[in-house]
């Protein structure tokens, strides 16, 4: 249209500014992670005088090292790939199905489920309730404590079914079912190869979730050698527990030892934040598309 | 075509002639698609007991949960809990400071996606646009306890990014992360950093169903496009803003939790304890569970009426509305 039309001064003026504005955002959301990245790989003492500021300065990967020393974060990484990988498949047993069932408008009381899985997006129990029923299972330090309270999420189930409902032509069940072909069948042979879109947005939306969060194993899990990367990244990042460690042969009262410590402390929680990030963020450009349609199909009905 | 089939549909035709013809067709109806109830069940268990389960404890908030007893069987106590949290010195502390960081997300946080979405709207120089889109969706994917910890690794008194840079313009840092005054900004800056590029998406959704035969006939009408922004685009995304600003409200007293949880610590206490900080600690740390979900209840009715409340008001004045 820019092209067609020939654009009028203050046309052009409103151009630039909506550019610049743009750029600002770019500045803004870019900078602090290609510092993370930057201040990672530099020597801690140019970082924390803020000499270092951009480009990386007195390149060191001791805070690799150090990082991949630790046991916890290796620990933490297996933890979180396993949760992460059950979580999602859990999920999507959930999730496709009833969302399925709940696309058929010849599916009798789609309109009770709905109802009453729609009622707990604006009510809930809440956190102490949801905690004794876990306890009450017996779930407290086992995975399942953190895989099955979430396993399905109504807004997941809602784009599923809006994904089901524009994509699979209504004729073509009635056809397979003319041709006496199970539901069952129906949906594993003809459903699912349609709708790989969909599986892909829902396995992304759900791994992101088990990978990031922390808050359900911080409060079922008891047993250190269970806990998921964003626990010890907690320990790391934010109790700040990794600058007291492994620094029993250092004079604490000298206060340049204690200074060094500082700095290779917060050399190894850059180094962290990229170690844990890494995974996600280096998938997400090659996926983004897919996210981005999962949203714009919620958008629809939303 | 197979024999079952047939089968299946052959009885269709027959039975048609008893009187209770309606309800016999919704049973067989019910009956040819059982599978699809085998398909819900997961689910419907799932929402069962890990929502509907937690919703029939709740009533240990007006009893005095004993773990021996059980929820059933714990003494009954009316509404002591909630009497003592009205009465207690924190109360209004709490619902101050969950209000004042709701209130401030709404109104930094709200807009902001809105104008970022606009202005990709008009840009069609595709590389440069997918580049910020890009960058600008990505630090939604950080996870909160990495945030937390950025956060205050920048925020670090002593070599903190933000900080050197504050003092590199020649200003006085203040203590972000201890001083009361400055958590709450520390709190609602940080989410905007993180989530406006990824908010942009609903509208960008919504802006992609604009005619474009509007911007055609107001170009011909000599209309600028800051004219045609105002006239055509903010209007059409009108529906999905009232609808976001619903949810919004709904859940104004429900801020997001294990943010603060994180960045909280003993001296920003004053203005970072939130109504959901304090149900975690009184419940879950000093296993207070009656009083604490006596407290979480009050909270989601409160989210509750406002929800209903703000659709009613929207519906009312306008058409777009959750139900």
């Amino acid at each position: 249209m820019s092209s067609a039309v020939k654009e009028s001064r203050s046309d052009k003026l409103f151009l630039v500014c909506n550019y610049i504005y743009l750029t600002i955002a770019l500045v803004i959301v870019l900078y602090p992670l290609l510092y993370i990245v930057s201040a990672s790989i530099s020597d801690p003492k140019y970082v924390s005088s803020g000499e270092m500021w951009l480009i990386p300065k007195g390149i060191t990967f001791d805070g690799y090292a150090r990082v991949f020393e630790n046991a916890n974060i290796w620990i933490g990484y297996k933890n979180t790939i396993i949760y992460t990988v059950v979580g999602t498949i859990v999920n999507l047993i959930v999730t496709l199905p009833a969302a399925y069932a709940l696309s058929r408008s010849d599916f009798v009381g789609r309109g009770f489920f709905m109802a009453l899985f729609l009622v707990t997006m604006f009510f809930g129990g809440g956190l102490v309730p949801s905690y004794l029923l876990v306890k009450d299972l017996g779930m407290v330090n086992s995975m399942w404590a953190l895989i099955l309270p979430g396993a399905a999420s109504i807004w997941n189930i809602i784009v599923s079914r809006t994904f089901f409902q524009s994509t699979i032509p209504k004729e073509l069940q009635e056809a397979a079912h003319i041709d006496g072909c199970t539901n069952f069948r129906l949906f594993i042979r003809i459903v699912l190869p349609l709708s790989m879109p969909i599986i892909a947005v829902m396995a992304l939306f759900y791994g992101v979730g088990h990978w990031n969060s922390y808050f359900s194993a911080m409060i079922y899990l008891n047993d250190s050698a269970k806990y998921p990367l964003q626990l010890f990244l907690r320990q790391i990042l934010v109790l700040q527990e990794m600058a007291a460690q492994g620094g029993g042969a250092i004079d604490a009262s000298s206060a340049t030892a204690m200074n060094t410590k500082a700095e290779i402390a917060a050399l190894v929680k850059y180094a962290v934040i990229i170690v844990a990030t890494v995974p996600v963020i280096a998938i997400y450009p090659f996926l983004q598309r897919y996210f981005v349609q999962g949203v714009m199909i919620g958008s629809v009905k939303g | 075509m197979q024999p079952d089939g047939k089968s299946a549909l052959s009885p269709d035709l027959s039975v048609n002639t008893i009187p209770n013809r309606k309800k016999n067709t919704l049973w067989r109806r019910m009956i040819r698609n059982w599978e699809l109830y085998l398909f819900i069940a997961p689910a419907f268990l799932y929402f069962v007991i890990f929502h509907y389960g937690p919703m029939y404890g709740i009533q240990i908030a007006f009893k005095n949960f004993i773990p021996t007893l059980g929820v059933t069987g714990s003494p009954w106590v009316g509404f002591d809990h909630f009497v003592r949290f009205f009465n207690s010195y924190y109360f209004w502390d709490l619902l101050w400071n969950t209000l004042s960081i709701s209130l401030y997300e709404l109104a930094i946080g709200f807009p902001l996606p809105i104008i970022l979405a606009l202005a990709f709207n008009e840009v069609r120089d595709s590389f440069f646009k997918r580049t910020v889109q890009t960058v600008t969706y990505a630090p939604h994917f950080i996870s909160v306890v990495v945030m937390s910890g950025m956060i205050i690794t920048f925020l670090s008194p002593s070599s903190g990014m933000i900080v050197n840079l504050v003092e590199g313009l020649g200003f006085q840092a203040p203590q972000f992360l201890t001083d009361p005054a400055w958590f709450k900004t520390v709190y609602v800056l940080s989410g905007v950093w993180q989530s406006t590029g990824w908010g942009t998406i609903i509208y960008l959704a919504a802006l992609s169903g604009v005619d474009p035969q509007l911007h055609e006939a107001a170009v011909v009408d000599g209309a600028s496009r800051f004219k045609r922004i105002l006239h055509i685009n903010i209007p059409a995304i009108i529906p999905t803003i009232t609808i976001l600003l619903i949810l919004n409200m709904g859940s104004i007293l429900g801020v997001g939790f294990e943010k603060i949880l994180l960045l909280q610590n003993p001296l920003n206490m004053g203005s970072s304890d939130v109504i959901s900080t304090f149900v975690y600690r009184s419940g879950l740390v000093d296993a207070q569970y009656s009083f604490s979900t006596a407290v979480g209840l009050f909270n989601s009715v409160v989210n509750a009426i406002l929800l209903i409340a703000v659709n009613q008001i929207a519906r009312r004045t306008s058409e777009n509305s959750l139900w």
